[in-house]
């Protein structure tokens, strides 16, 4: 599983990350993390708002922290 | 990059039809008028009518949206209610009294591009200055860096 967290690095981005990689923690599930902060990349994916969070290359949040709740959702189906 | 990123404006969308007629390209001007402002930020209807994943969800997330039709056709509204998303403010030109004409030059008058902009924002509330700072890149930070 590949998961890409997207943003320029502000608060909010290195809250995301930190979501996603407790609830990978919690779950066990092995993924490779990814800070993206190229806005070519960015753009590449339509994401309007960052922070956002990509998952196997679906777009699943844009503009907000995920819940951790969230995260564990995505990477159980 | 990130000095573009943490904005205390909410994050609001604009979507114009753009369309092949003089009230589709008023909305698309006052779409681009109102980014440059700082109203909000254009987003692309095109990728969200393409149905690419990444800008459907992005139009899913979003905390506001305003939406720009020329005439009561209604193409950026159909758009979004294929995709089961709500358009949150919607304008449409011609309800403004904006007459659709055949005119294959296309001239877009800037009072009509005027009177959607006011309608746009009726209600909306004030445009934040930092959200045309963000315009490229916004985030979803409340500014706390």
């Amino acid at each position: 599983m590949e998961i890409k967290v997207l943003g320029p690095g502000c608060q909010k981005c290195h809250e995301t990350e930190k979501v996603v990689r407790e609830a990978l923690a919690d779950s066990g599930v092995a993924a490779n993390v990814m800070k993206v902060s190229d806005f070519q990349e960015i753009a590449m994916l339509g994401v309007f708002a960052t922070p956002a969070v990509v998952i196997d290359g679906q777009v699943k949040v844009s503009g907000k922290v995920p819940t951790k709740k969230d995260v564990l959702a995505w990477i159980s189906k | 990059m990130s000095k573009s990123c943490c904005s205390s404006s909410k994050q609001r969308m604009i979507l114009a039809c753009s369309g092949g007629s003089n009230v589709g390209q008023a909305t698309n001007q006052a779409a681009v008028e109102l980014t440059r402002e700082g109203f909000g930020k254009m987003y692309c209807l095109v990728g969200i009518g393409a149905g690419l994943q990444g800008f459907v969800q992005s139009a899913r997330d979003v905390e506001e949206m305003v939406v720009l039709d020329g005439c009561p056709v209604g193409c950026a509204k159909a758009i979004l209610d294929r995709e089961g998303i709500s358009p949150g403010r919607y304008v449409v030109a011609t309800a403004l009294g904006i007459e659709k004409v055949k005119d294959p030059q296309l001239i877009v008058r800037e009072e009509d591009v005027q009177r959607i902009k006011d309608a746009a924002r009726e209600g909306a509330g004030a445009a934040s200055p930092d959200s045309a700072r963000a315009a490229t890149a916004s985030c979803g930070c409340s500014g706390k860096a």
